[in-house]
This record gives structure tokens, C-alpha cells and sequence, in this order.
């Protein structure tokens, strides 16, 4: 291993490391624009320039790899000049208008100004503009003030597999564009904004609404899919003004889907800020003891039996908890966290979970889709699956709806048959799946939430066992979850007791008057209109389907506006932590059935968050070790049986608008607008 | 870097063009067709005279690239011309050297003679002015190069001569106007003039 000395201090690094890389580890900091760690090396912005002895000029530290008994020195007379020569290049052509940018304050090109800029400018002539590009209803750009570091131009091509930025012309006339008639629509697209060291690419639809320091910063966790990536919620008063990744190497590296992203104006716009009940046939203002009183009231005399719940895709653990404790005292067996009738079995955790961990699946081989687009479904985890395909190749295959994944992938139809084939080593792709080291495959909501879901999902494990995915050392049979609140529902227990009803049968029984009272947590994306005369109760925090159909209205808190816990798809415990207050007369969900049981009589038991935390961790351990991961006992699961022969679909259709959020957000409606349901770039080459 | 209003919908190599394609995009290894872009986009814009869209179009899907990409090469080579040019591409450098030998005068000459500016073509569409960096031929400047070939020791006499011989569909001597040798001194040999020298070295 080479060892070289940087400012006096050696260290051994790998051979490849470069200079930069090495005084990064050596906590030494080197300036720089166009490097970044996760993107290929361009080395042309020149900030970094060293010096190293025995070598004339100074050098590259981006670009230059070390060599043994290398000498380096960061922070010479000569390397201060080189930085500032280069600095005053730069602003030659850089505007002056920090006062208006939305990114003063977090702009690269403006803190190391304060290290290397010079007070005044030598350049008399007049400065280069460019004409602003249109990036769509997502990214503002300001393209006079791009200094070309081309690093949007690599995140496209390299991480988010949309090659359709580039730079047309040279020298002076270099202009940073998409290419004519392409949309910068990838799913990713938001991090060309925090990649961008300058302003040139900036938020959109948070324009000119803040000075990043006036911002409060809230680190938590993103419940607007699976993932559960860490994120950071930007507010000021009670408003969230935007939401950032923030680095979690386990989940989502450092980037971050644009619905977590751009969706938040949802959570201003049709909130649920009072309890309503409904009178006469109309939703009427009341207050929370009128609320809580009409509930009563409909409960009175009524058995358990005739009482259900449904748990929808961001419901929190602890409302789930003690929503499930309320209704055993209430006498009622019927509740269900799966408001798409999926057939995930609660009973086998490894048959829910994305067993491989979602950092883990860099490791596979060879995989196969399984009623799946991971793309809509969980934009960053396809960004990692192509990763793993551009370094290290993989061999994957598709069984469901037909989709540019970014990566190569043999599509290999999109009948239930296939899986059938596969399973009963009739199929050409097992033989690959067997030959692989780490074999995998994901499996989809759109492959459970069907007649035959149980079915698929036995045929998934086959698949798995006889491809040799289940091991001491490794587990690939992952299930792809797209609802933050699926696992944790499952892990605690939501699911129908002895005899109960599940979400069909819920549903049915209010069709035809079994069920008369039916309590659902955020709960929107199930039938309304065959929920009968059933009285439904909504515990939730916007007006959508739920809502329109309720009874009585509870108002709830968004995922950023609660102290809450979620379980990701790999099974990770994870907290929210409250940014902002919920509007209006809104109250944290747990906090509500708290009350609602108090007035009902059956109160539970927990006056605070560390007594329903402890409630959550005596109904699964695994509540009580947030972070960490646990894998998951394998056992059979699933169900034989003939399959249907609907073909294979994502459960989704669109990835902008998929939970009440997103669709109360006029951001996620101006991408359906521009971008149709994502997945879509029609011109950017082969991915072979 | 707009598109010229005479965008073509389509773009299709000759069956000629398409086998010299074929030749360059074997001249690399399986995995790498993309190094043949440049001879590629040379190849379309002998055969166009210039370098469309569609062409671009057409050579990122035979080389398995984005058009981005295509079309940053294309823009990053002056030599590429993202527009239509005349018969005769008129390319003048306008460079230090040339420009103290004397370019203005040529200049002046060419505008003259044609009747056009730099960015212009004339009305029989036969010649396109543009102006040019360094063409490498300091040496013998000034200089101009028209489609592939140079006319250096330019004045402003002999580029109106040369440019009225293409304009007479005849083929003008290329290379130096003054009768040098390619770029051998003005006035003769400056060394190895003495024959002892040359003796003794025999
Ligand atoms: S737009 Fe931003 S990220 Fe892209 S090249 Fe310009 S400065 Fe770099
Ligand atoms: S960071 Fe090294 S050249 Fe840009
Ligand atoms: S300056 Fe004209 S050829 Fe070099």
C-alpha cells in the first residue's frame, strides 16, 4: 500500500486512492467544485490544485492518484495562488448576485470565495450570460451562474441513468443543457439541485421563499415510501419550507426520490385542521368532544364483531398500537395494515421483509423482478441496483410490467406462468440464478395484492429455495414494500386476531351491514364506495377519499409533524421527529385513540410517548432497537394453488401521486403534467 | 446552439458512407464503438456538408450513445458545422500570427470578392465565410482553408485569385501563393548554404 505525507502527516491508502481522497481521510481539507465522491472524476474546475513534490506545477488533487513516498502540501504560497488564479477565473464570468440566489448562504462557490476570492476584480470586459434552460416544474435554473463542474451532467448519466444533460460548445461558449426535447424528469432529478455547488440549478418550488439560514433544520426520516431514507425537514415557523436527504450509507446513500422531495407543499394544502361529523348528510365543523360523543354514541351496544379498523400506507406504529389495543377492548378481531389486501404473511417476518438488507443487494449477482418497477416504486434502491450493474454487472430479469429499470434486463414477460416455470425449473433464468454467488430477487406489492397473492408469494419462496438464495450468509428473497407503514403494521401485530375479518372481508362486511362501525387510520386508497352504510370513522390528516367518505373526521398529524415510528422495508426500526406543529386543531394519532378511549370507556393504557414505545416493544421486541436490523428466521410461507392469469403489474401507476401528500401537492400535479407517471426518456441511449 | 431552420427529419448514411461506418466502428474493441463518433460525424458531414440533428440522432443509436453526447462532440470541434455551409467552406484565421501577416487585408478581399460577411453565405450558394482559430499553419501565415484545403502567403490579390478560380469551377494551386516550397524560408535557405559545410558532412 502506498504511504505518502500530506502537510507533514503520512497515511497509507489503497493503490487508486487519489490526493484528495487521502487529505479527506486525513481530515485535510482541500477545496474543490467538480469532484464528488459518488460521481466519476472529471478534475476540471482546478480548485484543488496542490503542490507535490519533485513536480513542477501544482497538480490536480482530484485526479491524481498517489504514489508511494509521495510528498504533498496543501497549503503552500504557491497553492494559494494557484487556488486564487483559479477563483478568479471562475467569478469572471459569475454574476454578482449572491443577495438574490437561493443558494447564498449554502453555496460552495461562495464560502471558498471568502478563503481564495480576492475583494476586488482585475476583468474589465463584459461578462458571458447564457439564456436559462427549462428543467421542468421541479429544478429553477439560473444557468449564467453555472461555473461547468459538469457535476449534474455525471449524476444524470452515472447515478440516475438519464443521460440528457450535457455541455454544447467550448471554452467560453460551453453551455450546460438538456438535450432538445428531452424532459429532466428522472425521479432522482432533485439532487441535481443539491449537487450543484452553486446556483445554478435550485429548488422551484421553494423560489425565493427563504434565506437558508432562517431555516430550522429537523433530521428525520422520510415516510413518503418503503425506504424510510433519512432526510432533513428545512421550516420556518409552522411552515416546512423543503426537504433534503441526508447522508444514511444504508438506505439511500445521499440522495433522495422527488416525491419525498417536492411533495411537501401537500402537507399545507387540504389539511384536516378541525374534527368534522357528519349531520344531516354533511360533514359538519365540531369539536373534539362532539366528535368523540358521536362515536360513542354509534359504539353504544354495538359487539366487537361489528367494529373493524383499517391501518393505510403512513399510519405510524404507535397509533397502530394503540388503535389494536382499543379495539380488543371494544371485543373486535377485524383490523387490518393492509389496505391492498396484499398477502404478506405476518407470521414469517423473512417473508416480508427485503431480506438482503437494501444495502446488501450491491452484492447480488443475478436478480429477478417480480411484479415489480423499482424505478416508481423506489427510485434511490433502483439507483443502487444500477450501480451494482454499471460496477460489477448483474443479471437481472423481469417478470411484470415492461420498464426502462436504468440498468439491462431481460424482460421475460409478464404472465404468473413464468413464476410457475421458474419454480418447477422449467425457466432458463433459474439456471442463472443458480450459477450466481449471490442470487436475489424482489418481489412486489403488484404480485401480492392480488387473488392470488399467496400463491405468487409461495412461488417467490420456491423460486428462492431452489435458486439458492437462502443461506447461513446470505438471504436475496427481498419483498419491495412502497408504504412506510406495512412493516411496522405487520411487526406489531395489525393484522386480523383469530377469526377476523382482513381488509376484504372488512370491506365486505360493511357492504352488507356485518360491519357497522369502521375506523380507518390514513387509510385512502381502499373501495369507498363499498364500504355500505357502514359508520366510518377517519383518523388521518388530509381531505381525501377517506375523509369524503367519513362519518366522523379526526384530525391527525403528517410524518413531520409527529415523534413516530416506522419499520422500513428491510425491517428497520426507524423514528420521525417533529419539525413542525400539526395545523389546526390536529393532533399527533396516537394521542386521539388516547383520548377516543377515555370517552368510550375503555381507556389505554399510556399517557405518553415513552409508555406507548414500551407498549410497541412488549408487542414485538424488535420496536425496542431502533436502527439496527435483525435478520429474519426463514420458514415456509405462501400457499400453493393455481395462479390467475392477469399479467404482472406495479402496484403503482404513477410515481408522483400515490398517498394523500402527494396528492394534495400542486408540485406533484405540475410533474403528472409534465412528466406523465415517470419512467419516461425517450432518447438516452442503450443501457447495454 | 440552435438548430439550423433546414433540419432534416431523417438522416440515413449511403450505402457507401454506411460501409465506411461499419470500417471505423470496427477499428475499436467490442465495448468501445463509441471512440468512433468523430470519424463518424465526419463521415455524415462529407456526405451532407454538414452535420444535422438527424445525423446526430442517427450515430448515437448505431454507437449505443445518448444524442447528448453525440451533440457535445459535435459542438465542442469547430470543424463540425451544425449548419449548412456552401460548396466552398471558406475558413479564415484570424489568429495572432495571421492576423500580424496580414488576415485583415485577406479578409477585406474575401468580403469583397463575395460580397458576404463571416457567418454568410452567398446567393448561388456556392461559398460560406467563417472565421477560424489557429489553423496550425502559422508558419506560412495568413492563411485560410477551404473544405480540406489550405492557401497560405495569403494578400489580398491572391485570395480574390483563388477564390475567382473555384468560382470558375477550375482547381487553383494549393499551399503556399508566393511559389515557396511548403514552408521553407521566404527568401531561400537561411542554412547549409556553404558548400564546405555540405562537403565535410559528406
Ligand atoms: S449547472 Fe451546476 S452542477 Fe451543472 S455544471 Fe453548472 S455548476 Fe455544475
Ligand atoms: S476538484 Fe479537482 S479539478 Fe475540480
Ligand atoms: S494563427 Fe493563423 S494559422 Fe496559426
Amino acid at each position: 500500500m502506498p504511504k505518502l505525507t500530506i502537510d507533514g502527516r503520512e497515511i497509507d491508502v489503497e493503490p487508486g486512492t487519489t490526493i484528495l481522497q487521502a487529505a479527506d481521510r486525513l481530515g485535510i481539507e482541500i477545496p474543490r467544485f467538480c469532484y464528488h465522491e459518488r460521481l466519476a472524476i472529471a478534475g476540471n474546475c482546478r480548485m484543488c490544485l496542490v503542490e507535490v513534490e519533485k513536480v513542477p506545477k501544482p497538480v490536480a488533487s482530484c485526479a491524481m492518484p498517489v504514489a508511494d513516498g509521495m510528498v504533498v502540501q496543501t497549503n503552500t504560497p504557491v497553492v494559494r495562488k494557484a487556488r486564487q488564479g483559479v477563483m478568479e477565473f471562475l467569478l469572471v464570468n459569475h454574476p454578482l448576485d449572491c443577495p438574490i440566489c437561493d443558494q447564498g448562504g449554502e453555496c460552495d462557490l461562495q464560502d471558498q470565495a471568502m478563503a481564495y476570492g480576492s475583494d476586488r476584480s482585475r476583468y474589465e470586459e463584459t461578462k458571458r450570460a447564457q439564456p436559462d434552460k427549462d428543467y421542468g416544474p421541479l429544478i429553477a435554473t439560473h444557468m449564467t451562474r453555472c461555473i461547468q463542474c459538469t457535476r449534474c451532467i455525471r449524476f444524470a448519466a452515472e447515478i440516475a441513468g438519464t443521460p440528457v444533460l450535457g455541455g454544447l460548445g467550448r471554452g467560453e461558449h460551453l453551455e450546460v443543457t438538456r438535450y432538445v426535447g428531452e424532459t429532466v424528469s428522472s425521479e432522482l432529478s432533485g439532487n441535481l439541485i443539491d449537487l450543484c455547488p452553486v446556483g445554478a440549478l435550485t429548488n422551484k418550488p421553494a423560489s425565493f421563499r427563504y434565506r437558508s439560514w432562517e431555516l430550522r433544520r429537523t433530521e428525520t426520516v422520510d415516510a413518503m415510501d418503503g425506504l424510510g431514507a433519512a432526510i432533513r425537514v428545512d421550516s420556518r415557523g409552522n411552515e416546512v419550507i423543503r426537504v433534503l436527504p441526508r447522508i444514511n450509507e444504508d438506505i439511500n446513500e445521499e440522495w433522495l426520490g422527488d416525491r419525498s422531495r417536492f411533495a411537501c407543499d401537500g402537507l399545507k394544502r387540504q389539511r384536516l385542521d378541525r374534527p368534522y361529523v357528519r349531520k344531516d348528510g354533511k360533514l359538519t365543523p365540531a369539536t373534539w368532544p362532539e366528535a368523540f360523543a358521536a362515536i360513542a354514541a354509534r359504539l353504544t351496544g354495538l359487539e366487537g364483531s361489528a367494529i373493524a379498523a383499517i391501518a393505510g400506507d403512513q399510519a405510524d406504529a404507535e397509533t397502530m398500537a394503540a388503535t389494536k389495543d382499543l379495539l380488543a377492548a371494544l371485543g373486535s378481531l377485524h383490523l387490518d395494515c393492509r389496505q391492498d389486501g396484499a398477502a404478506l404473511d405476518p407470521t414469517v417476518r423473512a417473508s416480508y421483509l427485503f431480506n438482503s438488507t437494501i444495502a446488501g443487494i450491491e452484492q447480488a449477482d443475478a436478480l429477478l423482478l417480480i411484479g415489480t418497477n423499482p424505478r416508481i416504486e423506489a427510485p434511490v434502491l433502483n439507483a443502487r441496483l444500477r450501480k451494482r450493474w454499471l460496477e460489477h454487472g448483474l443479471a437481472a430479469a423481469a417478470i411484470g410490467p415492461k420498464a426502462d429499470l436504468t440498468f439491462a434486463h431481460d424482460w421475460l414477460g409478464d404472465s404468473p406462468a413464468l413464476l410457475t416455470e421458474l419454480a418447477e425449473g422449467r425457466h432458463p433464468f433459474l439456471a442463472t440464478l443458480k450459477a450466481a454467488k449471490h442470487p436475489a430477487l424482489i418481489i412486489g406489492q403488484g404480485a401480492l395484492a392480488r387473488d392470488d397473492g399467496a400463491v405468487l408469494l409461495g412461488l417467490a419462496r420456491r423460486i428462492a429455495e431452489s435458486a439458492g438464495m437462502v443461506r447461513e450468509d446470505w438471504n436475496g428473497f427481498n419483498v419491495l414494500h412502497t408504504a412506510a407503514a406495512r412493516v411496522g403494521g405487520l411487526d406489531l401485530g395489525f393484522v386480523p386476531g383469530p377469526g377476523g375479518r382482513d381488509t376484504k372481508a372488512i370491506i365486505a362486511g360493511a357492504a352488507s351491514g356485518a360491519v357497522k362501525v369502521l375506523f380507518l387510520l390514513g387509510a385512502d386508497e381502499i373501495e369507498m364506495g363499498a364500504l355500505g352504510d357502514a359508520f366510518v370513522v377517519y383518523l388521518g390528516s388530509h381531505g381525501d377519499a377517506g375523509a369524503h367518505r367519513a362519518d366522523v373526521i379526526l384530525p391527525g398529524a403528517a410524518y413531520t409533524e409527529k415523534d413516530a415510528t416506522y419499520v422500513n422495508t428491510e425491517g428497520r426500526v426507524q423514528r420521525t421527529r417533529r419539525a413542525v406543529f400539526p395545523p389546526g386543531e390536529a393532533k399527533e394519532d396516537w394521542r386521539v385513540i388516547r383520548a377516543l378511549s377515555e370517552v368510550l370507556g375503555h381507556t389505554v393504557p399510556f399517557d405518553s410517548l415513552d409508555q406507548i414505545r414500551a407498549r410497541l416493544t412488549n408487542l414485538n421486541p424488535l420496536f425496542g432497537h431502533p436502527g439496527s436490523l435483525e435478520r429474519a428466521l426463514w420458514e415456509p410461507f405462501g400457499r400453493p394453488g393455481a395462479t390467475d392469469d392477469r399479467p404482472l403489474a406495479s402496484i403503482l401507476d404513477s410515481y408522483y401521486m400515490t398517498d394523500p401528500i402527494s396528492r394534495a401537492s400542486t408540485t406533484m400535479a405540475a410533474c403528472v403534467a409534465a412528466f406523465g407517471g415517470g419512467c419516461n426518456h425517450h432518447k438516452a441511449g442503450h443501457h447495454a | 446552439m440552435s438548430d439550423s431552420p433546414a433540419e432534416p427529419a431523417a438522416f440515413a448514411f449511403t450505402a457507401e458512407s454506411a460501409e465506411q461506418a461499419r470500417a471505423f466502428i470496427a477499428r475499436y474493441p467490442i465495448g468501445r464503438q463509441q471512440s468512433a463518433v468523430m470519424p463518424l460525424l465526419d463521415l455524415a458531414q462529407r456526405q451532407e456538408g454538414w452535420v444535422s440533428r438527424a445525423a446526430i440522432e442517427a450515430i448515437a443509436d448505431m454507437l449505443g450513445m445518448a444524442p447528448i453526447q453525440v451533440e457535445e462532440v459535435a459542438t465542442f470541434y469547430t470543424m463540425y458545422n451544425r449548419r449548412p455551409v456552401g460548396r466552398f467552406h471558406v475558413q479564415i484565421c484570424t489568429n495572432l500570427p495571421c492576423m500580424l501577416r496580414g488576415s485583415d487585408a485577406v479578409l477585406d478581399s474575401v468580403r469583397e470578392t463575395l460580397g458576404i460577411g463571416i457567418g454568410e453565405t452567398t446567393a448561388d450558394g456556392l461559398f460560406t465565410l467563417s472565421e477560424a482559430e489557429c489553423l496550425g499553419a502559422c508558419v506560412n501565415a495568413p492563411v485560410i482553408q477551404i473544405n480540406d484545403d489550405y492557401y497560405e502567403d495569403l494578400d489580398a490579390a491572391s485570395t480574390r485569385a483563388v477564390l475567382e478560380a473555384l468560382g470558375r469551377g477550375e482547381t487553383p494551386k494549393t499551399g503556399s501563393q508566393t511559389g515557396r516550397q511548403t514552408s521553407c524560408p521566404a527568401g531561400g535557405p537561411t542554412t547549409l548554404t556553404s558548400p564546405a559545410a555540405a562537403t565535410e558532412r559528406a
